[in-house]
């Protein structure tokens, strides 16, 4: 579990995350909502351990994430951003080994190649392993990053839970890449030992697949808990200033539209 | 199906590389003003180990010239390219020699300072003395370069940006070199003036011994941090949450450099291109992967700066070119093809 409680950071005066508490459970989809400049981002950036929090404290399991050095900290998180740029030519599978560059010295051990050989598999990239990643198609890539950033956290840790931050991980893919990637989280999270924080754009999306939702506005939490609790009516309009209809389908999953 | 490809793709490239410096190095030995072959050659060795003062002319100049000139050429074209692999590494930019960030023109004018200046100064460590001014000089102009990248509007990343700080920079120590020469008294002047021109003449085997070290020395600590360096090729925070510590990888890489191109640029002066260009070269031939770019990165950039060593002493033969004036001449023509292709983005 990851437990947040009264986090704060301040760019200048402003605070972007303004006193959050929240615990996120392991085995369950948390994703994380708001409009521009909510403090999403921000608050990814702080639970990952790349930003330090100004007040508060942000727990893996028992253990303050300040107490962890950046090594240890990558053995059982892995964070997959928005946007990466790469400027030099390299082989698909050279890029997902790096997902095990904190698990070796040296050469990459059996093993290595085996989390990489299986998650490749996972991700349906394996016949790209041969391939320049510089000639990818942006959901290609976004793929690629999706084998890494898996590849990082692939095998359980004894008496540790595995972390895994997503910063709109969708933004390059087509609506059937979508589906297909909240599925496979959905297939990864079985194991129960795996925490998952995601930042998601779409509202539709995170009311169809998640399990819990935080939503953000100014830096604060403005609901936190499950679909039915957070995506109401008052929530929407306070935080997007628009105001939702919402709809169920047959099978109970909820659909907002916005006219 | 397995994913894993089934053979490396920098497989095989280091014994090519290897077997093609000795054959260019054997050449760069015999050619010159006075063309040496293979048999005297032996015999100077021979003659050398048991008794070096039974030496003839023509032994002697092998010995105390041509030797340490070869071997002088093959350190300060691994420390050159090395650099550049090191530095486009560190910028996350494929176009970034050593000498575009400052370190080649700080390190000139850390060695004109101690030329002119030297003497009053009272400052002198035998023969690291010229190296270590011109590391002073070179990670002076390195930092300014980085500082100024790191904190102005323009975007870090972007190639205009960088390039426009370090035309700044280096016209800034460039002017620096000018007016020490300026000021300087003749013979000092003669040899600045042939320090900005890039010359191997210099070359002895003091020389050898501190460039053999730097170079050593400076390629055993950057391959520790080469697979670091790869992580950083997706960007500072990907790299973070590999797990590396981006801060101190950053000040690792940077002394690095500087002092390998320093103490080549201490006893050569400035040769440009050869750090772009080798980069280049090896990535076209197999990958980024930065381990095999610095271990390639020295036996390619010994081959290309003893090819140009020859072309330099043959050209107006029996006198001598600098060999800046040839890497210039064949690397600015590669510099544009390389940016006029596709394989990059800038």
């Amino acid at each position: 579990m990851l437990c947040v409680d009264q986090v704060t950071h301040r760019a200048g005066k402003k605070p972007l995350v303004d006193r959050v508490s929240a615990n996120f459970e392991s085995g369950q989809l948390n994703l994380v909502i708001g409009p521009n400049g909510a403090g999403k981002s921000t608050l990814i950036k702080l639970l990952s351990g790349q930003l330090r929090a100004e007040a508060g404290t942000i727990a893996y399991d028992s253990m303050d994430v300040r107490s962890m050095t950046y090594r240890e900290l990558a053995k059982i998180r892995a964070v997959l951003s928005q946007n990466i740029e790469i400027s030099f030519p390299l082989r698909v599978w050279e890029v997902v080994m790096m997902g095990r560059y904190p698990h070796f010295v040296g050469r990459p051990g059996a093993a290595d190649e085996r989390a990489c050989e299986e998650v490749m598999r996972f991700f349906d990239v394996s016949d790209m392993a041969d391939r320049d990643y510089l000639t990818l198609s942006g959901g290609e890539k976004q793929r690629v990053h999706f084998a890494r950033v898996l590849a990082q956290i692939w095998f359980s840790v004894s008496g540790k839970s595995r972390y895994l931050f997503l910063d709109e991980p969708l933004t390059f893919l087509d609506i059937y890449y979508q589906f297909e990637f909240m599925g496979k989280l959905q297939e990864l999270l079985k194991v129960g030992d795996l925490v998952v924080v995601g930042v998601v754009h779409d509202l539709n999306l995170a009311a169809r697949f998640a399990d819990s939702i935080l939503l953000l506005h100014q830096g604060k939490v403005l609901a936190c808990g499950s679909k039915a609790e957070v995506l109401t009516r008052e929530n929407i309009q306070t935080a997007f200033r628009l105001e939702p209809a919402l709809l169920r389908t047959d099978d109970g999953t909820m659909h907002l539209v916005f006219e | 199906m397995p994913a894993k490809p089934l053979a490396s793709p920098y497989a095989g490239i280091i014994p090519i590389l290897t077997i093609a410096l000795v054959v260019i190095a054997a050449f760069s030995i015999r050619f010159g003003a006075v063309a040496i072959d293979f048999n005297e050659i032996a015999s100077a060795v021979a003659k050398g180990w048991s008794a070096p003062d039974s030496l003839d002319l023509v032994e002697r100049i092998f010995v105390e010239i041509r030797l340490p000139r070869a071997l002088a050429c093959i350190f300060v074209g691994a420390s050159l390219a090395m650099g550049g692999v090191l530095m486009q590494a560190l910028f996350r930019n494929p176009i970034v020699e050593p000498g575009l960030v400052g370190t080649s023109s700080g390190a000139a004018f850390g060695a004109s300072l101690y030329f002119v200046l030297g003497a009053v100064l009272k400052f002198h460590a035998g023969p690291w003395t010229l190296p270590i001014a011109a590391c002073l000089g070179g990670g002076a102009a390195t930092a300014c370069v980085f500082l100024i990248s790191e904190t102005a509007a323009v975007n870090r990343e972007s190639t205009t940006g960088l390039l426009l700080i370090g035309i700044a920079v280096n016209a800034l120590f460039l002017s620096g070199v000018g007016f020490l020469s300026y000021i300087a008294r003749d013979p000092q002047a003669r040899s600045i003036t042939f320090w900005s021109l890039g010359t191997l003449s210099g070359a002895n085997w003091r020389a050898v011994l501190v460039l053999g070290i730097a170079t050593t020395v400076g390629l055993v600590i950057a391959l520790r941090y080469a697979r670091q360096l790869n992580a950083l090729m997706m960007g500072e925070d990907e790299a973070l949450y590999l797990g590396v510590h981006v801060g101190r990888l950053k000040l690792a890489i940077i002394a690095v450099n500087v002092m390998i191109v320093a103490v080549a640029t201490s006893i050569t002066g400035i040769i440009s291109f050869v750090g772009l260009i080798v980069p280049h070269l090896l990535r076209l031939m197999r990958g980024s992967d930065n381990r095999f770019l610095l271990i390639g990165s020295v036996f390619l950039g010994a081959i290309l700066l003893t090819l140009a060593d020859i072309v330099a002493r043959l050209v107006l033969k029996p006198a001598e070119l600098p060999i800046g004036i040839v890497t210039s001449a064949v690397g600015a023509p590669v510099f544009i093809m390389l940016l006029r292709s596709r394989r990059y983005r800038f």
